[in-house]
């Protein structure tokens, strides 16, 4: 008794019903092949998130002022104007996890230069914005500390601003007018896309935070609205994420056990939190093409069941010269393993072809990773012998007095 | 995947010469049909010696067929023994009868049973397969057995392209290439014309006399049954008559005497 065979008996079966071998093949095809481009499609997801976080700023913490009551009524995270310059000088200068610090102020206002005008959200931050978003000037400098000190009437463009404002034309050097005072670009941030809720993140101008509070503002000064943070290395940034709430908690002289007047937010954990909902939507779709991966095993089953009764005769003869219900058994597993390998190579191959189309047309990154082939060729095997093994059995139990009579 | 190689049988000690090849005794067989119990042996003994050739022949319903089947170890009795070469197989499970059908026994059917779109020599190598001979020495033992039933030719040749007198040609050849003990032929030419049929009695004749091979042939034939050296008559499941024959025929004679055949007879199919 050996493999080869058993092999060669499986082959000649189930070549000669071609159409019916590929049609049963059909369904692991499918299967598999829906498995691998699903998971290939949530595994670009995922790697797409992950690298617009990582665009975001790597090793980021956000701090924000908390919540503050009115009368009664929450007005929300970050309301409160507990986030003072002092604090944000205090967390550069005692936490050593600490890389960089810049304090945010947000305003807005309408850019004008020549005919053209632009209506943007204006950032104020320091001069370690580029460092912290690590996000690089692509013309021009980035304004300075001395910038920062003096309040300087120095503006930076996001690329859309600069692209909408001057057409055709270098910016830097210009001076353009936000709420009529004159500014002086001092350079162009690179383009870096949209964020993760697409939201356009060009579409920005950074000035001094200094300037924002002591030039742009009206009658009540605009209070930090939120620091942006980067630690010294990953596990730097966690560290310092406690550091800076001990700290805080510390210097606005909160007790134990009443709650912080602020926030701080990990981009790490944001990264996970997403990363979370896409491996649940990867799963999702995964295990909906599992079932139909199961489905195609029954078609497996069915058709093995078939072939049994077609060829009772020939176990009959088989077991009548000697061969061992073992043996029959053996031989009709291999001929369903065969059914789902070749069908699951199929479907491997289709799949990440699917997957290369998807990313091809909609320029989405799609992912073929060897887990997935691997677990889906895998789950495949798996379903040839679970579902090969009853109509294996059922041949092999036939009595031969019984199959060698049947017609 | 788990493939078992080492499948030669343990045989009990080589006890062929000490006389009885087969030695049935006192076998029942009961078959269970609903509610209705079937009693096709009512305690039938019999004993073959090596190189016998046995005619057994009988009504259908009578019994024989239920004992050709204990006689192949394709079904074991409901009660009493049976000895194949010196070895009680009445008690052995499905796969050691496998192994006994495989290593002891030879069947030949009246509808030839060979497995379809599969070669004559791959038809013959089948035992051969099962017990795990390799691939060279299959080779070999096939065409020898072959080239005794006068195949040689043939090797390649489906069974859908080979007529009914060689169809049972191959199946003798599959039926004797792992040297059983004895062949068992259930009607053999049943389905066969008169001068295909005296061929195949050449046949188990000569390896009777020539190899001493012991042969059991069930037949309805009188004419058939008169090739053989004794002739065992069921009834109700008992053996009713068991006596030498008086005349034996010889197939080759026969042969000699029938009227040539027209062109190739093993083609007109």
């Amino acid at each position: 008794m050996n493999l080869i065979a058993i092999l060669k008996v499986a082959m000649r079966a189930l070549g000669r019903n071609k159409m019916r071998s590929a049609l049963t093949m059909l369904g692991i095809i499918i299967g598999v092949g829906a498995v691998i481009a699903m998971v290939s499609i949530g595994q670009g997801a995922q790697q797409m998130v992950s690298s617009q976080i990582n665009s975001m700023g790597s090793n980021m913490l956000y701090v924000q002022p908390g919540n503050m009551m009115q009368g009664g009524a929450s007005m929300g995270m970050g309301a409160a104007s507990t986030l003072t310059e002092e604090d944000v000088v205090a967390i550069q200068r005692e936490i050593p996890t600490v890389a960089h610090v810049s304090p945010v102020v947000r305003s807005s206002g309408q850019l004008v230069f020549g005919n053209q005008n632009w209506f943007v959200q204006i950032q104020g931050t320091n001069d370690q914005f580029p460092e912290i978003r690590s996000w690089k000037v692509q013309e021009g400098d980035f304004f300075n500390e001395a910038d920062v000190q003096s309040a300087s009437r120095v503006i930076v463009l996001g690329r859309t601003v600069a692209d909408k404002l001057f057409p055709g034309m270098d910016p830097v050097g210009q001076t353009i007018r936000v709420r009529n005072l004159p500014f002086r670009v001092a350079g162009v941030l690179e383009a870096k896309g949209q964020s993760m809720v697409g939201q356009d993140q060009d579409d920005t101008a950074i000035v001094p935070y200094t300037t924002v509070q002591r030039k742009l503002a009206g009658r009540t000064i605009p209070a930090i609205g939120q620091a942006m943070v980067t630690g010294v290395s990953e596990t730097g940034s966690k560290l310092a994420e406690k550091q800076i709430a001990d700290l805080l908690r510390q210097r606005h002289k909160i007790g134990a056990g009443e709650s912080d007047d602020f926030m701080v937010r990990n981009m790490a954990d944001v990264a996970a939190t997403s990363a979370q909902l896409t491996t649940i939507m990867t799963l999702l779709l995964g295990s909906i093409a599992a079932i139909s991966l199961i489905v195609g095993g029954i078609g497996i089953m069915n058709i093995m069941l078939v072939s049994v009764t077609e060829r009772t005769r020939e176990i009959g003869i088989r077991m009548a010269v000697g061969a061992r219900p073992n043996y029959i058994r053996l031989q009709f597993l291999t001929e369903s393993l065969m059914l789902s390998l070749l069908g699951g190579l199929i479907g491997i191959l289709i799949g990440a072809g699917i997957s290369r189309g998807i990313s091809g047309v909609l320029g989405w990154p799609t992912l073929v990773s060897s887990l997935s082939v691997f677990v889906s060729f895998a789950f495949a095997t798996a379903i040839g012998i679970f579902f090969g093994y009853y109509p294996a059995h059922k041949a092999a139990a036939l009595d031969p007095i019984e199959a060698l009579r049947y017609e | 995947m788990i493939v078992d190689t080492g499948r030669k049988v343990n045989i009990a000690g080589p006890q062929e010469d000490s006389g009885a090849v087969i030695r049935v005794e006192r076998v029942h067989k009961i078959y269970k049909m609903g509610d209705v119990e079937v009693h096709a042996l009512h305690g039938a003994s019999l004993s073959v010696n090596r190189g016998e050739f046995v005619s057994i022949m009988g009504p259908s319903g009578s019994g024989k067929s239920t004992m050709m089947n204990i006689i192949g170890c394709l079904d074991r009795p409901t009660k009493g023994q049976y000895f194949l070469a010196g070895q009680d197989v009445s008690k052995l499970n499905k796969a050691q009868l496998a192994d006994i059908r495989n290593q002891r026994v030879g069947f030949v059917f009246q509808s030839f049973n060979l497995v379809p779109r599969t070669s004559a020599l791959e038809n013959v190598e089948l035992p051969l397969v099962y017990a795990g001979v390799g691939s060279s020495e299959r080779l070999r033992r096939a065409r020898e057995a072959l080239a005794i039933v006068g195949l040689s030719d043939r090797e390649r040749n489906m069974p859908n392209q080979l007529s009914g007198g060689q169809q049972q040609r191959v199946a003798i050849a599959r039926s004797l290439v792992n040297h059983p003990s004895i062949i068992l032929a259930d009607e053999p030419t049943g389905a066969l014309d008169t001068r295909t049929s005296t061929e195949v009695m050449e046949i188990f004749q000569r390896l009777n006399r020539e190899r001493s091979l012991t042969i059991i042939v069930v037949t309805h034939e009188p004419d058939i049954a008169d090739y053989g050296t004794r002739i065992v008559s069921f009834r109700d499941g008992r053996i009713k008559r068991d006596v030498p024959v008086e005349s034996r025929r010889d197939a080759a004679a026969v042969l000699r005497e029938l009227p040539p055949p027209g062109e190739d007879e093993d083609d007109e199919q």
